[in-house]
C-alpha cells in the first residue's frame, strides 16, 4: 500500500482500457502529469469521470483515450469552450463520446455515496429542469419521514481515481491543502487510488484537522513535481492563467491540437 | 447604442447590478460578470459582502478578478476554505446564501436558464459548457439574481433546454416545487432590469438606462416582452463608480 513508484509504473500497473477512471481536482491541483502519461500509454475506451473536465479531459478526449464521460461543467474555466469535448460531442471526433451529465451538486453526492459504500446520494436537486429527461441515472425518493420527493444519483466508485497533492511522506501518507475540491471522495470512492505529488517528505506538514490521506487506501504515489501545470499547487506554483487562454486556440483545431500534443506531450518521457 | 457616452453598456450593466447587492449579503457567485459584479459592491458600498465561490472559498476577498472560480488567491482571502460536498449541502442547500448570482446563454419569459445547449441535446448546434453549480443555486439561494445582454438570440420565447428552472411555468408553479429560495428577483441587462411580476411570475422591464428606450428593450427580446407602467430610469454610473470598476479590470 503506498507503494512509491515511477508515474509510468503507476500508471502501466493500475490503469486498464475500459476502466472508469476519475482525475480529479477542482480547478486546483489537477493531475495533468498523470493524464499525459495515460495519453502516452494510449489507454483506450476510458469511462472518464471529472465534474470539470477542463484541459485535461480535453487533451485526453482529443487523445481518443475515452468513450465516454460523466461531468457536470465542461468550459474552459473563465475562458470559453472545450473545443476538442465539442467536437467529440458534436461531430464524434476522433470518436463518438456518450456523455452522463449531472449538476456539481449531484456529482458531489454521488462521490460522497461512493465514499461512504451507499448506493446512491441523495439530494434536493436537479428540480424541474432538462437533465433529469436527458439523464436515466437520475432518479428520486421519497422521504421516509417527510414525505418530500428528492433527487438521488447513483454512487460514483471509479475502477481508479487519481488525485495530485502538495505532500507526501515515506509511508505513503498524502497531504492535501488549499481548494480540495471533491478530491477525498473521488480518493475513498475509488478501487485503487494513485496519488500524484509534488515532494516527498521526512513528515507531513500537517495541521490538526488536516487532509490527510492515510498510506493504508493509497494504492501508488509517483513523485511529479509541477504534476499539476498548467492548473496549481497552493504553496507551490500559481495557475498559468496565460496558458488556459492560449488553449483555447491550440484546442480550437484539430491539426493545431495534434502537433501540440506530439511535441508537448507525446515526444516527452514520464 | 449612443455614442460618445463617458461610459460603455457593459459599464453600466456592472453597475446597476452591483448596486442591487448589500453589505453584509451573502453572495454566491458565478465566474465571469457575476464575480466582476460582486467584486465591484465589496469596492464601492458592500465592503463586508461575503463572497462565496462555488470552489469552496466563502468569504473570498480577491485583489484582481479571477479567471476561474479556483483560482489560488480565492483560497488565500477567504475566511474558509470547504470541499465540493460541504459547499453545495451545508452552505447552499442548507439556505445559508442570500442572493445567487448567474448568468446564462438564454433566458425565457420566466426566467428559467439554459447554459447547456443550442440546439437538440442528442445533436447539438453548439455545445455549451452545462449545469455546474447552477441548478441548485437558482433554487437554494433565497434569491437570485441573473445578468446577461438582451438580444432575440438569448431571450427567448422557449429555452432549448432548461438548466436551471426560474419560475418553471409560471403561475406560482415554483411555490410548488421543493425549491427553498424565492427565484429570479432581478434580471439585469445592457437596456435595464427586468423583475417577475406578482402573480405570473413573468418577466417585466421595470427600469431603463437613460440612453436606451423601453421600445429598444421589447424589440431587444424574443416574446412580447411586458413594461412597467412606472418604468424607472437608472441612473448613469457616477463618477466614482466607473474608477472604481476601471481600476479594478486595469488591476486584472
Amino acid at each position: 500500500m503506498g507503494a512509491l513508484l515511477s508515474l509510468s509504473d503507476a500508471v502501466q500497473r493500475h490503469v486498464h482500457d475500459g476502466q472508469r477512471i476519475a482525475l480529479e481536482g477542482f480547478t486546483h491541483l489537477i493531475p495533468f502529469a498523470a493524464a499525459h502519461e495515460i495519453i502516452r500509454q494510449q489507454r483506450r475506451h476510458l469511462h472518464l469521470i471529472r465534474m470539470t473536465p477542463d484541459l485535461i479531459y480535453d487533451q485526453m478526449i482529443g487523445m481518443g483515450c475515452a468513450d465516454a464521460l460523466t461531468f457536470s461543467w465542461g468550459g474552459n474555466p473563465g475562458v470559453g469552450s472545450l473545443y476538442r469535448l465539442r467536437d467529440a460531442i458534436e461531430n464524434g471526433w476522433p470518436q463518438p463520446l456518450s456523455i452522463s451529465e449531472h449538476t456539481h451538486a449531484g456529482m458531489a453526492a454521488a462521490y460522497t455515496a461512493g465514499a461512504s459504500g451507499l448506493p446512491f446520494g441523495v439530494l434536493r436537486g436537479y428540480i424541474n429542469n432538462d437533465l433529469t429527461g436527458v439523464n436515466p441515472d437520475i432518479k428520486s425518493v421519497r422521504c421516509p419521514y417527510t414525505g418530500e420527493q428528492l433527487a438521488t444519483v447513483p454512487a460514483l466508485n471509479p475502477d481508479v481515481s487519481i488525485i495530485h497533492a502538495q505532500q507526501a511522506d515515506r509511508a505513503g501518507n498524502v497531504l492535501l491543502r488549499g481548494i480540495i475540491g471533491a478530491q477525498k471522495e473521488a480518493a475513498l470512492a475509488a478501487k485503487c487510488l494513485i496519488v500524484t505529488v509534488e515532494e516527498v517528505v521526512d513528515t507531513l506538514d500537517a495541521h490538526m484537522n488536516s487532509v490527510v490521506l492515510p498510506h493504508w487506501v493509497v494504492g501508488a504515489v509517483a513523485c511529479v513535481p509541477r504534476g499539476a501545470y498548467p492548473s496549481y499547487a497552493q504553496g507551490y506554483y500559481a495557475r498559468d492563467n496565460g496558458f488556459y487562454q492560449d488553449w483555447d486556440a491550440i484546442g480550437k483545431d484539430r491539426t493545431r491540437f495534434t502537433d501540440w500534443m506530439r511535441q508537448k506531450v507525446l515526444r516527452v518521457a514520464a | 447604442m449612443k455614442d460618445g457616452l463617458p461610459w460603455t453598456q457593459d459599464e453600466m450593466m456592472t453597475v446597476a447590478a452591483a448596486r442591487l447587492l448589500w453589505d453584509g449579503c451573502v453572495c454566491f457567485v458565478g465566474i465571469g460578470l457575476p464575480s466582476a459584479v460582486a467584486n465591484l459592491a465589496r469596492h464601492l458600498h458592500a465592503p463586508h459582502i461575503v463572497l462565496i465561490y462555488e470552489s469552496g472559498t466563502i468569504g473570498a476577498r480577491p485583489s484582481v478578478l479571477p479567471l476561474s472560480i479556483g483560482d489560488g488567491e480565492l483560497a488565500e482571502t477567504a475566511t474558509s476554505v470547504v470541499s465540493l460536498p460541504e459547499i453545495f449541502t451545508y452552505w447552499l442547500q442548507a439556505g445559508r446564501v442570500d442572493v445567487g448570482f448567474l448568468g446564462a446563454a438564454q433566458i425565457d419569459r420566466f426566467a428559467n436558464l439554459n447554459s447547456t445547449v443550442i440546439g437538440a441535446y442528442d445533436k447539438p448546434r453548439t455545445r455549451l459548457p452545462g449545469a455546474g453549480g447552477a441548478p441548485e443555486i437558482a433554487a437554494h439561494a433565497r434569491q437570485t439574481f441573473v445578468i446577461l445582454k438582451q438580444s432575440a438570440r438569448s431571450f427567448v420565447p422557449a429555452l432549448d433546454f432548461c438548466t436551471s428552472a426560474g419560475f418553471s411555468g409560471g403561475h406560482g408553479e415554483r411555490a410548488r416545487t421543493t425549491a427553498r429560495g424565492a427565484g429570479p428577483q432581478a434580471v439585469i441587462t445592457d437596456f435595464g432590469i427586468l423583475k417577475p411580476m406578482a402573480g405570473s411570475d413573468e418577466l417585466q422591464l421595470t427600469g431603463r438606462f437613460e440612453n436606451v428606450t423601453s421600445q429598444q428593450a421589447v424589440q431587444a427580446t424574443g416574446w412580447p416582452l411586458q413594461v412597467a407602467s412606472s418604468l424607472e430610469i437608472i441612473a448613469a454610473p457616477s463618477a466614482d463608480e466607473l474608477r472604481v470598476l476601471r481600476d479594478m479590470h486595469a488591476r486584472t
